[in-house]
Parts: structure tokens; sequence; C-alpha cells
């Protein structure tokens, strides 16, 4: 009997996009249920009640969720084109870099982007630093993974897009080529990495949609 | 071939420590201990090997470190495969790293909401900490234990923390075993395996740090 296999996601959602990337990567045939996270289907709450978030994998009616678990279920139960690498040592760096760009990655450069003007430069701060971190990383590689997009490329995927719609909507420059050579090699290889390139949202409705939260933001921090 | 060289960069009332040493305990792994000092000043190695966070626990193998309790315990299942941490299917495997999840991302911290708090902002903590708890009982069930009959990763990363339950109890006057029966039993349960009853601290001693932390913090 064929397997069955679905997908809870946003049309918008990095972490979703991590998935949609795995499951490519492995050739899984799934269907796709788009949510709408304002009006949320009473399949998603069943699924996740917990978190009631995308995304969430539902295979053979089983729910699987968060983004970085739906990942390692995935590597575990097709494992073919493994996506984590196989010795412990470097399974357990690559789970710690995913968890540090979600944590402490992500917060700084969403802090950034909702800074107001004058506080933009002691943001950019702890945004720059921990950039370094990363760049560190990929030192001598193409790929978090190696010579292949894997897990940790996944994990940091969002960023490779994101960065670019900061910049643009910002009108500045943060992974630059000369202090980042190795970030912004990785960011141009991953973009157009093969399956990667087939998946990104349109570009034209990610910019409208962070340019008007980011609006918001910056008017509710506004004093009256 | 020569023995294989664990030290764990540790402070005796971290339940994030705790779980990397019940870890170590289960699989019978012999490993060496360093206390850290976390407010007199932390040791070079500690920056050496996390200088990211700069916190314990570190476990060094073989002098490769790596830091991230839930991820520490991750590495040592994987390392020393017997008896088993995590169950064999994937499916049970996401649930448990599910758990640990949302362990990890909610329940120190609402803990750490009732002793830092007075008043309306305590109330709110309590509630969310049951809830937490709640949630829990219903990913337990009807088991003995998170994973089914055995002790498995997901007890492992919860069953530390409960040593400041009492802490929370006290400052914020409630009591987990009426609120959430079904978790205190498997507390108890836990407790009764000796892994766990010889590294976890004492409840006391715990509570008598948390009243420091409370001056230090200014809370009276």
């Amino acid at each position: 009997m064929a397997e069955e296999v679905k997908l809870f996601r946003t049309w918008s959602s990095g972490y979703a996009l991590r998935i949609v990337w795995a499951l490519k990567l492995k050739g899984i045939e799934y269907e796709t249920i788009f949510e709408d996270l304002t009006n949320k289907s009473p399949s998603l709450l069943q699924y996740n009640p917990i978190h009631g978030k995308v995304p969430v994998l539902v295979h053979d009616g089983k729910p699987v969720c968060e983004s970085l678990v739906i990942l390692e279920y995935v590597d575990e139960t097709w494992k073919h084109n493994p996506l984590l690498p196989q010795d412990p040592y470097e399974k357990s760096m690559a789970r710690f870099w995913a968890n540090f760009g979600d944590d402490k990655l992500m917060k700084s450069i969403w802090q950034l982007f909702i800074a107001r003007e004058k506080d933009q430069d002691v943001a950019a701060v702890e945004a720059l630093e921990n950039l370094k971190l990363v760049e560190e990383q990929l030192k001598g590689k193409k790929f978090f993974h190696g010579e292949t997009v894997g897990y940790l490329d996944l994990a940091f995927g969002w960023f490779a897009d994101f960065v670019s719609i900061l910049e643009e909507i910002m009108s500045l420059k943060l992974v630059d080529g000369e202090r980042f050579p190795h970030l912004s090699s990785w960011i141009q290889h991953f973009i157009d990495a093969p399956v990667i390139r087939d998946c990104w949202p349109p570009r034209d409705k990610m910019i409208i949609k962070f340019q008007v939260m980011r609006e918001n933001y910056l008017a509710a921090a506004t004093p009256k | 071939m020569a023995k294989e060289d664990v030290l764990l960069l540790d402070f005796w009332v971290s339940p994030f420590c705790s779980r990397v040493k019940i870890a170590l305990a289960e699989k019978g792994v012999a490993y060496q201990q360093r206390g850290e000092d976390i407010f007199g000043g932390k040791s070079e190695l500690l920056l050496k090997s996390n200088p990211i966070y700069q916190k314990v626990p570190v476990l060094l193998h073989d002098g490769k470190p790596m830091c991230e309790s839930t991820n520490i315990v991750h590495y040592i299942d994987e390392t020393w495969p017997s008896p088993p941490l995590l169950p064999a299917s994937a499916y049970d495997r996401a649930r448990a790293r599910f758990w640990a999840d949302f362990i990890d991302k909610k329940l120190f911290d609402a803990g750490g909401n009732i002793w830092k708090t007075k008043g309306e902002d305590q109330a709110a903590a309590k509630k969310e900490l049951i809830q937490i708890l709640k949630y829990l009982e219903g990913g337990l069930g009807d088991k003995d234990y998170f994973g089914g009959d055995s002790f498995g990763f997901v007890d492992i990363i919860a069953i530390p923390l409960t040593t400041w339950f009492f802490a929370y109890e006290k400052f914020g006057n409630f009591n987990v075993e009426e609120e959430c029966p079904k978790f205190a039993a498997w507390t108890k349960r836990c407790l009764g395996r000796e892994s766990v009853a010889k590294t976890l601290p004492d409840p006391q001693q715990v509570l008598e740090f948390v009243s420091m932390m409370r001056k230090m913090h200014g809370i009276e």
C-alpha cells in the first residue's frame, strides 16, 4: 500500500520550507495543506494541539511536530541521501549549530530587523557577532554538510533568503563579501542548489509581508 | 586499548548537568567530573570548550567538547548504544524528541518565573507550570515512563528539573502532587531508580540555593 505523507505548512514559513526541501531531496511524494494561521484548521489543531504551529508532517496518520524533529524523522525513515552526518560527534555539532541558528542567530537578526533607527547600531553588534561564528563554521566547506546540502544547510536555509529581504527593506548591507566571504559564498551556492532553488516562496510577496510586519512593530514601539 | 577519556564540567545544583550524569550512569560509562564555580569564576577549560554560552554541562570525550544537555544525552545514547535511551522506531523517537524540546523550551523558565516574581505575575507563572505538567501527563498517558515500560530519554530530560519543584512549591505556595498526581507518581517511580537517586541533589539543598538566588536578585 502506498505511503501517505502530508505536510501542513504556510506559503512563507522558513521552518516548513526545511521539510519541503528534505522531502524533495529524498524524492518523497507528499500532499501539501496550506494553513492560514489566523484561522487554523481543525486538522492542524488536532495534529499539533500543544503548539498549533506549522510545519506538521503526518505520515500514515501519525503527526510529527517541530521542524528540526521532523528533519531527523525524515532522515531516519527514508535512509537514502542522508541529511545528517553519521558520526555521533559530527551529528552533535550539527544539532548544536541548528539550535544556535534558531535561538541566538534568529533572535538577533530579528531584533535588528525591528529595531528603531536609533537602536540599530546596538542591535547590529550582536547580529554581527553571531554571523562571525557562523562564518567560522563554513571555513573550508562549500555547504555546512560538505560538498552537498544537508541538515544544517536546511536549518540555516531561512537565513539565505531572509538576509537579502532584510537588506532590501532596511537599505543596509549585513552580509558583505569582504567581512563574510564564506557565508556570502554559502548563500550563493545554497540559493541556487538543485531542489533548493525550486522551492523559494515568491520574493515580491515576501518583501511586502515583511515590510508590513516591520512597519507594525515600529508603530507599536513608537511612544504616542 | 587506552581507557576512554570522558570529562564532565559540572555544577552540583544544575538539573542540566544531572541529565548528563544520569545518562552516563545508565550506560555504565566511567567518567571524571570537575565542579565549576559558576559565581566565583569559570575555568579556562569551560570558557574554551563552550565559548558561545559559557555554561555547564560540557562533556569532553577524548578532548572533544560538546555543549547543551539534551544534545549531550543524544550523543551519549549514540556513542554507547547499550542500553538504548531512545525508542527503536523513528516515530517514537520523534515523539521523544518533541517532548524533550517542549520540556527544554518551557519547564525551567516557568519554574524560574515562580521564584523570581510575586503577586499576579507569580500566579500566572504557577498556572503556566501546572499547564505544562498537565501536557506532560498527557504525554505519559498510562505508561510507567515516557517511552513505555523502560526508563529512557524523556525521563532523563525531565526528572532532574523536579528537584527544583520543592523550591517552586515553597515560594509559590502550591503542591505539585495535588495538582498533578500522575506526574508526581512518575517522579517517585524515577527517583526509585539508582542512577537517578545517586545523582540528584537533595531538594532541601536546592531550596537553599534558590533562596540565595532570590536574595541575590533582590526579591524578598
